[in-house]
């Protein structure tokens, strides 16, 4: 299942959990074989699910049954994941600072500013429905060691 | 919500309603709705909601989940009561901490010291 072009494999993903889960499964197993941390997994994980969320509860806000398509490579010291959906797009900088005081108690809005912590670089195309992002792999031994 | 669809294990220690979640993965948005919405009517039926939700078993959560979270607080606050959350994990710590939510609840390292704060 995807296409595989020079290592990138291009998956659709709809917002059904399972669909959801299959490419993230694929995305962390290949960390593993590549010897990624355990926390490499992590913040990879929690990025992915940022970016699919947001991209069918706003980019494809009442078209549940879109797809968004899915680019990830895994290299021995890289991950690139992207995330595309067929909205139409926004403007990042738009999005509030959810950890000013006056933020805190709001429930939503901290999805992108977590893809940013964790990832080692992200960026959107000019529209702001695709985004790009980079893992650098940490320094330190292998988790096979 | 049904117990047998319940994604929660609840139980009463001194007047204070433990929460512990039964998935290791709090990332799906269905299941942080009807969990947001099982601890909001255990918070509407006490009266003063003492309330201790712990992330034993959680390895993942989403911003969703801190939302529901953050909602949750502001129901007990509303009501006077009180809302803490203990063993969470040091990777989840992390990210209570890049998003302040470390400022919003009052975390502790385990059940017992969370149950010794309620006084």
């Amino acid at each position: 299942m995807g296409d595989h072009t020079n290592n990138t494999t291009v998956v659709e993903v709809r917002d059904r959990r399972e669909e959801i889960e299959a490419v993230e499964a694929r995305i962390l197993a290949e960390l593993d074989r590549a010897g990624y941390p355990p926390s490499s997994g992590f913040a990879v994980r929690l990025a992915f699910e940022e970016a699919i969320t947001n991209a069918f509860e706003h980019g494809h806000r009442g078209r549940p049954d879109e797809s968004i398509t899915v680019e990830f490579a895994v290299e021995p010291e890289r991950v690139r994941i992207s995330v595309e959906d067929r909205g139409p797009g926004f403007d990042p900088g738009e999005i509030p600072d959810p950890t000013l005081d006056e933020n805190l108690d709001k429930p939503h809005g901290r999805g992108l500013m977590l893809i940013r912590s964790f990832m080692t670089d992200v960026r959107h195309n000019d529209s702001g429905n695709r985004l790009v992002m980079l893992y650098e792999r940490p320094p330190g031994p292998t988790a096979r060691g | 919500m049904a117990g047998g669809d319940s994604r929660l294990r609840i139980s009463n220690s001194g007047g204070v309603t433990q929460v512990e979640f039964i998935d290791r993965n709090i990332l799906d948005e269905a299941n942080i709705q009807a969990i947001g919405e099982e601890i909001g009517s255990i918070i509407d039926q006490a009266p003063d909601p003492k309330l201790l939700i712990s992330f034993s078993n959680v390895d993942h959560l989403s911003s969703a989940a801190l939302g529901a979270l953050i909602t949750i607080n502001n129901k007990v606050r509303a009501k006077s009561g009180a809302l803490r959350l203990a063993n969470i994990d040091p990777q989840i710590y992390e990210v209570f901490t890049i998003t302040r939510l470390n400022k919003l609840f009052e975390i502790h390292d385990t059940t017992e010291e969370a149950l010794d704060s309620f006084g």
